[in-house]
């Protein structure tokens, strides 16, 4: 309702400026000639000077910005590439706000300098090499310390090298939700494939597969400190991308191939949370939740729940109604912590035993004799 | 070309005794400024349909929880029943909004309005090429328009995935109903609009190269025709490749082939796709989708480029420079698709290979930025509406395009990527410039378009209201971006992590609001003015181009007599040979004058 009420007073304000323009008009018409649309002397003036205003807004709005959303935006990187990320970002900031600064201000100042006058003439200056040259030249410089820069960590980043020791974890993306399979013992995914879904089998995992034997498949993502994750990803339906904000990370899951992104956690949750600047965050948010609670309170509703920080795996490409909401927590443990919780999931292959309960030791036997196959594990991604 | 000139001269003078019907003159018009006038309406119509629907989603976003009665006047119950807005409406009109603003907006509004209108009058021919081709494609325009807008009204709702329409989800109307008959007709629509720019700009260049009066040599041709000339080129290059692509999702959704599809599993089904790739349709999709920015933002900059140097009295600096960046821009626009999907999962080599044609296209772009300014450099600076239009794009595209940088770059893309940075980033440089382009243009050529002229006051409010409103909207954007809000969420309540970001929001809200509301302002001006705005006299802009040669009131074959023979280049203004502060192309050099320019 207030909102509403927000609108009407914009409107209305709308409507009385554009009354008084209206009015302003009505008092020219006296004036009124064939060119007496045409900027005079006066509107030059007035709207030189509006445009040095508007510097002063352009300056003042970001220095505002700044100061006042700055801290909104991600900060201290969870990954070790991260940081390299996040000085890459720093450097390219820098420099974007000094062209900024200088570009504007040009920009602006002349246009109010030299607001036009009668019978005054411009100077005639049609080009000049030399200018040309300069800002070719320093962009092309300082645009190849950016990209040099920039390839180097991106090489860094995406080329994971396959002897690395790595914990090897699925990401399997479905409208409107995540599932995570960890590789297990052996280091290996089982071979999958959507012609497999089946049942407790929700991610088509071939069950006949040698390597499949060991995987687990949990709905919560445990990653341990300190150690590479090389995450293969698939999709079962539509495009979903694997977003992961305060890691740094994103990768694209495409149905009918699997995409790849490794990374190093360098902050378990706890340790994150305890991050000045995070635990300043998550007081904000929580006075704010609390002002909420109040009013839904008032209105008869329930109170939110106060909000303590955990990383997040959120979907970041269109995939229907309920995209807004294809969530999975991610949780980075301390390397003994995560074994500890590894140890306790359940082997999909039990899932899938237990399931179908009476008929399950045929299953069993069957696994023992495939195992002298030569089965690849992954499906190598499409790029290779 | 001086004989072919009188050619068309005879012809046309034969012209002017046929009958004139109203069908003839105002529907199907085969006079180029009559075309441009219906691309202007059409185009002026499709943006205020597009910004609306931004305004809505927009208070979606705000006040997710909210019930607004203008939802369920505007959507019915069952989009918005009891004024809460539906999750899937919301994606239908984020993609039609897009859709609306970047093809039947910024693509036929601009090009289609301003090439057809100023490349005859400024190169000095009678029509175009084909008045006929220009014609159709008109009404296929037109066509495309009104089966989009069809769209809308279906039942399980207009295109829902996207203005990019990536497949699987737009294949699929098990993942989205808006992939049903509603994606159908954005298909058809798309293909006809294809067709429809096709045809543009195979006249556009026809008649650029073959149609210039007598001493029009290419390096006397106008800015503007030089952007509109290089822009038909861009789109002919690329959007067959959206054609093709578009063809190929309808083989997919309505044939059974599996060009984008493959291994899916959806509503309890596994589907029969096999062996085709989502990221081949990427690949098409973004030929042109690139390119596409560049016809957007092209013929805007060519705009500016004449505003200014008219409204400066002063030639624009470095036209070869300008030319030259045209060019090499253009060139650069059909190499750097990739960057749009550094993280599809194509190879990162390709990645790199993409961050270094993107960041190149910077150098070009930066060389127009630093020419504009120092255009206005010890100008006359004469503040029209249009020259503060032309002003305000200057900013905002230095401003979206230093983002650039940071989505340019593959390895900064990665934590920027489809989040509200790159909303705040593309609105900026290609949406907010571009349109700023297009005000210029219009304020700066009604009288041409019109014989009249616009109120020039509530033009500076329109000015100062949308300049003030476009940072207010898309410079916080920023901000929420960085923080690693995704775009195209319905609602971030389920992620108490943003909270933080709401009030940002609502103060975005607010803005788009207000300057929503001012477009009014614009609208107001620009129909009213149609009819009773002051008469304008031929030059009212002291102008050296030639379309300010040809009379008032509109004729067939523009000229009375014979075509004007050009004898210099556009941009001679305060020439100190001369006493007045600007000499009309027409104007024959004086003995002995010399060349002054490069």
């Amino acid at each position: 309702m207030t909102s509403l009420l927000v609108i009407i007073v914009l409107v209305l304000l709308a409507v009385a400026l554009w009354q008084l323009t209206k009015i302003f008009d009505l008092t020219q018409v006296g004036s009124s000639t064939d060119t007496s649309e045409i900027a005079t002397d006066k509107d030059n003036n007035v709207q030189g000077y509006l445009m040095f205003g508007f510097l002063a807004f352009l300056y003042i709005f970001s220095i505002y910005g700044l100061l006042k959303w700055g801290p909104l935006v991600l900060h201290t990187p969870a990954s070790e590439h991260g940081g390299e990320v996040d000085n890459l970002m720093n450097i390219t900031w820098v420099l974007i706000f000094i062209v900024q600064a200088i570009t504007q201000l040009l920009l602006h100042y002349f246009s109010f300098k030299y607001k036009g006058k009668e019978g005054q003439k411009a100077l005639f200056f049609a080009d000049n090499n030399r200018l040309e040259a300069i800002w070719s030249v320093i962009p092309a410089v300082v645009l190849a310390g950016l990209i040099l820069y920039g390839l180097y960590a991106w090489t860094n980043i995406m080329f994971v090298d396959e002897d690395e020791d790595t914990v090897v974890i699925e990401l399997y993306a479905q409208q409107f939700k995540w599932t995570a399979r960890y590789a297990g013992e052996d280091n290996v995914l089982g071979k999958a494939n959507v012609r497999l879904i089946e049942g407790v089998n929700t991610l088509g995992v071939d069950m006949s597969d040698p390597y499949a034997q060991d995987d687990i498949v949990v709905s919560e993502l445990h990653i341990p400190k300190g150690k590479k994750v090389h995450f293969k990803m698939r999709s079962q339906d539509v495009l979903h991308s694997a977003y992961f904000p305060h890691f740094r990370a994103q990768m694209n899951c495409v149905p009918g191939m699997v995409t790849e992104f490794a990374f190093l956690p360098v902050y378990t949750t706890a340790e994150y949370r305890e991050l000045p600047y995070m635990i300043e965050k998550v007081a904000n948010i929580n006075a704010l939740r609390a002002k909420k609670s109040a009013e839904l309170i008032a209105k008869g509703g329930t109170a939110l729940d106060p909000y303590a920080f955990d990383y997040l795996l959120l979907c970041n490409k269109i995939c229907g109604a309920s995209h807004y909401n294809m969530q999975m927590k991610v949780i980075v443990d301390t390397p003994e912590d995560y074994k500890k919780w590894l140890s306790e999931q359940a082997l999909l292959v039990q899932q899938v035993k237990e399931s179908k309960a009476p008929a399950a030791v045929e299953g069993a036997v069957q696994v023992d004799s495939l195992k002298g196959n030569d089965t690849t594990a992954v499906v190598k991604m499409a790029m290779k | 070309m001086s004989a072919e000139g009188h050619d068309h001269a005879m012809d046309h003078e034969h012209e002017h005794h046929h009958k004139e019907t109203f069908i003839t003159k105002y529907i199907f018009s085969i006079d180029h400024k009559m075309i441009s006038k219906q691309y202007l309406i059409t185009g002026i119509i499709m943006g205020v349909i597009g910004i609306l629907m931004s305004l809505l989603f927009r208070m979606q976003i705000a006040w997710p929880e909210e019930s607004f009665k203008i939802f369920n006047v505007l959507l019915g119950d069952k989009f918005a029943p009891e004024g809460v807005m539906a999750n899937d409406i919301y994606l239908a009109l984020v993609t039609i909004h897009g859709t609306i603003m970047v093809f039947f907006v910024l693509t036929a509004g601009l090009s289609g309005t301003f090439s057809n209108l100023l490349i005859p009058l400024q190169i000095g021919a009678r029509d175009m090429a084909s008045g006929f081709m220009n014609m159709v494609s008109y009404w296929l325009f037109f066509l495309s328009a009104v089966i989009m807008i069809c769209s809308l009204f279906v039942e399980a709702g207009p295109a829902s995935s996207g203005w990019t329409i990536y497949p699987p989800l737009s294949a699929l109307p098990q993942a989205i109903p808006g992939s049903g008959t509603g994606m159908t007709l954005w298909l058809i629509s798309m293909a006809i609009f294809i067709a429809s720019s096709l045809m543009g700009s195979l006249n556009y260049i026809v008649t650029v190269i073959n149609l210039r009066t007598k001493g029009m040599s290419m390096t006397r041709l106008p800015l503007t025709i030089w952007t509109f000339f290089v822009t038909a080129i861009i789109g002919v290059v690329s959007f067959p490749v959206l054609l093709s692509a578009a063809l190929l999702l309808i083989f997919d959704r309505s044939f059974g082939t599996s060009f984008f599809l493959s291994d899916i599993y959806i509503a309890g089904e596994v589907l029969h796709y096999q062996g085709g790739s989502p990221v081949l349709f990427e690949h098409l999709f973004w030929f042109l989708g690139h390119p596409e920015v560049y016809i957007v933002i092209l013929p805007a900059m060519g705009i500016v480029s004449e505003v200014m140097a008219t409204n400066a009295r002063k030639p624009i600096f470095g036209y070869r420079a300008m030319i030259m960046s045209v060019l090499a821009i253009a060139f650069l626009s059909t190499i750097v698709w990739g960057h749009h999907m550094f993280i599809s999962g194509m190879n990162p080599f390709l990645g790199s290979v993409f961050t270094f044609t993107t960041l190149l296209i910077a150098i070009p772009s930066a060389v127009k930025a630093f020419n504009w300014i120092t255009t206005l450099w010890k100008g006359n600076l004469q503040l029209n509406p249009a020259m503060l239009f032309s002003i305000g794009m200057v900013s905002t595209f230095i401003t979206g395009g230093l983002t650039g940088i940071i989505l340019g770059d593959s390895t900064l893309d990665i934590n920027v990527h489809d989040t509200y940075f790159v909303v705040a980033h593309f609105h900026l440089v290609m949406g907010i410039s571009a349109l700023y382009g297009m005000f210029a243009g219009v304020y700066h050529w009604f009288p041409r378009l019109y014989g009249r002229m616009m109120n020039k006051n509530l033009g500076y409010v329109h000015f100062w209201v949308s300049a003030i409103c476009a940072y207010g909207v898309f410079f916080p954007m920023h901000f929420i971006g960085l923080a690693g809000l995704p775009r195209r969420y319905y609602t971030n309540t389920n992620f108490p992590l943003f909270d933080d970001l709401q009030n940002v929001n609502v103060l975005i809200t607010a803005f788009a609001l207000v300057g929503g509301v001012f477009q009014l302002v614009f609208l107001y001006n620009f129909f009213v003015s149609i009819f009773y705005g002051k008469k304008a006299v031929q030059n009212p802009w002291k102008s050296n181009t030639l379309e300010w040669t040809a009379p008032v009131e509109h004729i067939h074959g523009n000229w009375p007599g014979e075509i004007p023979e050009v004898h210099r280049w556009p941009y001679d203004y305060s020439n100190p040979n001369h006493e007045e502060d600007f000499v009309p192309q027409n104007v024959p050099m004086k003995p002995g004058e010399e060349v002054l320019h490069h």
